[in-house]
């Protein structure tokens, strides 16, 4: 029997024991992750088995990756089909100029269906493009309402009413207005990504805004008056004093819009059907196969991991670009 | 300067003349309907599908490359719902795809989306069911005759209607799933509810009602194909009328039970066309006859020995990119079985019917019949006259298309005139059709009256 009073005495060793060695160190930040994740695992395990769904049971880590190599041997066989495809093209081509000199041969992009890496693709270039557009708007109209008090006071009502609103709810109107006003006989762009990426704009544009906002108006007094003494014109006083110092905000901001817009882009795709991983999934449960909820999973598990990435790159970025080095650490 | 111009313009007509001739003396040996049927104006396509087993010919013209046989790199992309379908198709992003047969009449005549859509090829015969969830099931199963312990077929909805009385009596309404307002399933189920004497509702557009429940003592709402089954699972509706597999769905996942095949209320009922808009049709003339030629190559296929490629084609199918369900699933109906209770299979060999019986050519008379049931349960407000009812179904199918496809294939050896119609003397209606659940003939040739033989419902000069 251990006496009560020795328990948090216990809990003391155990903490110094895990935080104050070297193996300590190590062990919390890898031993520990794993254990974690193993964790989940086995729960995962468990759970799964008591599921009984209409499309079978509910995928255990197993039958997950399972998928996911199925996964990678249909990337692998399509890259084959599209390897066919081309060859058969060339023959094609070369026969129709035998029967139609005027003919002039053109290589058309490979006609199957996208793999679950195309997808991942498509979706990471959406958000960055739609990511950037926010951004490009969302900074300077940031730094003109943290420097200005009546931009700030003109702007604000209308934050306050966008921000809250849910991508979905944009995305019809995004749908109707792309497919009016962006009308060309060879567009540059597919109207589905075009849509896709200024949802995830409308989306993205909230946080980078206040947070640059507040981050400039929070800057430090001091630097404020050594930019008066030294007279700095409105484009260097922005440029060497405003920038520096609202870098850490400027870029909390933009870690989350890119989460956001992360998340917005996978509700988008899935509901307006345009090409990335949220229709694949949504394709997926349409398709109510045996292996599909299996195949769901390996999604959801990318999905977060291509979060998790997206979130550390723009830590990374964050840390080169401050002059703080301290200030961020997770 | 005048003279110099025309020395030369004459000087680059004569070396287009002998690169014409050339071409054709290049051709005569290879192919003989190049002479009549030219290149494709347009050769990279985007059509759209929903996932169910009857885009099976677009599946197949793509494996089987009959597109690009005919010079065409198509794209195939499934679509969410046939509303989606519809308007990508209108606004250019799909260069054409698997349509209800409803649709192209339904948007020609501004019923839903105002749009001139055309048809030149009927993608298959058959293939749809009306399934309701297990305790419904149990309920009617009581007022279905049976002989040697099974349920005598096709049950009519006659069945339904004690346990539609008593959802009404108590206070609740009897809902059914169909997938869209002008699709075949609308009016297939309607058709089927009543004869059995279950008012479906009226629409009422010219008031601006469109929930086509006026009067109704079932409610039908529309829910996309592939989403029914998990729909009836979650209890919003009690049955729906789909396409395959999602009925066979139901019964794998044990949830529902298919009562009845359209194959059983409308022998070889016209099911799913291919549509293209009107303006894509006229820009494309050859890319139009060229994709129908493939088409009619993979109905072929299909049909071809007794069905002896279904299996493959079931394999095509039960890949995620097309239909996506499990190749058991699909098989069920695609190889001619029907399973209605869990362990009830019964042999339906024209369940799915793609080539046979001229499947694939665009009769009036299959337009005109889904034009009638427009009229019959108020999508046409008012009144109309026969030769109203002939020239929209001239309209929106175009057999001319068809027959400059087929004889195209029949000049390249690739099919025999004896498949095919006889073109010279195709009407385009069919004989009088005898074979409906509740007997009643439809002639394609007098709508109006076909409308007033129907006991429930508008008849051809009443109105809402």
């Amino acid at each position: 029997m251990i006496a009560t009073n020795n328990i948090p005495r216990i809990f003391g060793q155990v903490k110094q024991g895990v935080t104050g060695s070297k193996w300590g160190q190590f062990s919390a930040s890898m031993i520990l992750p794993i254990l974690g994740f193993l964790v989940f695992l086995g729960i995962w395990n468990v759970v799964a088995k008591s599921i009984d769904t209409s499309l079978g049971q509910f995928p255990g880590p197993s039958q997950v990756w399972e998928q996911a190599n199925v996964l990678v041997d249909e990337h692998i066989a399509q890259k084959e089909k599209a390897a066919a495809f081309f060859e058969r093209q060339e023959q094609r081509n070369a026969a129709r100029i035998e029967a139609d000199p005027n003919y002039v041969p053109k290589i058309r992009p490979f006609t199957g269906a996208p793999t679950f890496f195309e997808q991942i693709w498509t979706s990471l270039y959406t958000v960055m493009v739609g990511f950037l557009m926010a951004s490009i708007f969302a900074v300077p109209i940031g730094i003109a309402c943290g420097l200005s008090k009546s931009v700030y006071a003109a702007i604000n009502p209308l934050i306050q009413l966008f921000k809250p609103v849910s991508p979905l709810a944009w995305l019809p109107l995004v749908t109707m207005i792309v497919s009016a006003v962006y009308v060309s006989e060879d567009p540059m762009f597919a109207k589905s990504f075009v849509t896709s990426a200024v949802t995830v704009s409308l989306c993205c544009l909230w946080p980078t805004l206040i947070n640059t906002a507040v981050g400039v108006s929070s800057i430090d007094n001091d630097l404020i008056n050594v930019s008066k003494v030294l007279r700095l014109n409105a484009l260097t006083h922005v440029i060497k004093i405003v920038l520096p110092s609202s870098i850490p905000m400027i870029f909390t901001g933009l870690r989350l819009s890119l989460g956001i817009g992360w998340m917005v882009l996978i509700a988008a795709e899935m509901l307006a059907q345009n090409p990335g991983l949220g229709k694949f999934v949504w394709d997926e449960f349409q398709n109510g196969s045996s292996n599909s909820l299996a195949r769901i999973m390996v999604a959801v598990l990318t999905i977060g991991f291509i979060g998790f990435i997206l979130d550390r790159v723009m830590l990374l970025i964050q840390r080169a670009v401050s002059w703080d080095k301290s200030a961020i650490t997770r | 300067m005048k003279c110099r111009k025309t020395i030369r313009n004459v000087a680059k007509k004569s070396a287009l003349g002998a690169l014409a001739l050339g071409l054709v003396s290049a051709l005569s040996f290879s192919s003989v309907y190049a002479e009549e049927l030219g290149w494709p104006e347009k050769e990279e396509l985007k059509f759209g599908f929903i996932k169910l087993t009857d885009m099976a010919p677009l599946a197949v013209a793509y494996e089987q490359r009959f597109f690009e046989d005919e010079g065409l790199y198509v794209t195939l992309e499934a679509q969410a719902n046939w509303k989606v379908l519809l308007d990508r198709v209108i606004d250019g992003q799909l260069d054409g795809a698997h349509m209800l047969a409803g649709q192209p009449l339904g948007a020609t005549i501004g019923y839903g989306t105002q749009a001139h859509i055309i048809t030149a090829f009927s993608m298959d015969l058959n293939g749809n069911g009306i399934t309701v969830s297990n305790d419904i099931w149990e309920q009617m199963k009581k007022n279905i005759p049976h002989e040697n312990g099974k349920p005598v077929h096709p049950i009519s909805a006659e069945a339904l209607v004690p346990v539609v009385e008593q959802l009404q009596s108590g206070g609740q309404s009897f809902n059914m799933g169909m997938v869209f307002p002008v699709s075949t399933h609308n009016y297939e189920l309607r058709y089927w509810l009543a004869a059995g004497g279950i008012h479906p509702g009226f629409y009422a557009p010219h008031k601006g009602d469109t929930s086509g429940q006026i009067d109704a003592q079932a409610l039908l709402s529309v829910t996309p194909p592939p989403q029914m089954p998990a729909t009836m699972e979650a209890g919003t509706i009690h049955g729906y009328c789909v396409g395959e597999p999602w009925n066979q769905q139901a019964v794998f996942k044990g949830i529902g039970v298919p009562v009845i095949t359209d194959y059983e209320i409308w022998k070889n009922n016209p099911e799913k066309v291919f549509g293209v808009s009107k303006t894509w049709a006229e820009e494309n003339p050859n890319t139009h006859i060229r994709v129908v030629k493939a088409m009619i190559r993979a109905a072929m296929w299909l049909d071809e020995n007794n069905n002896a490629n279904r299996q493959a084609a079931v394999e095509i199918l039960a890949k995620p990119q097309y239909v996506g369900a499990d190749p058991e699933v699909i098989a069920n109906s695609m190889t001619g079985t029907f399973e209605y209770e869990k362990g009830d299979v019964r042999e339906v060999p024209d369940f799915n019917v793609f080539f046979r019986y001229n499947a694939t050519y665009p009769y009036y008379s299959d337009a005109i019949w889904y034009l009638t049931q427009m009229r019959r349960w108020g999508q046409i407000a008012e009144p109309k006259s026969d030769d109203w009812f002939m020239r929209t179904a001239k309209e929106v199918y175009r057999p001319d298309i068809y027959a400059k496809a087929a004889k195209a294939l029949i000049a390249e050896g690739k099919a025999k005139a004896e498949d095919f119609p006889d073109f010279d003397a195709e009407t385009g209606f069919k004989p009088p059709q005898t074979e409906f659940i509740d007997g009643i003939t439809y002639d394609g040739t007098k709508p109006n009256d076909y409308i007033d033989s129907l006991t429930i419902g508008l008849k051809s000069d009443t109105t809402i």
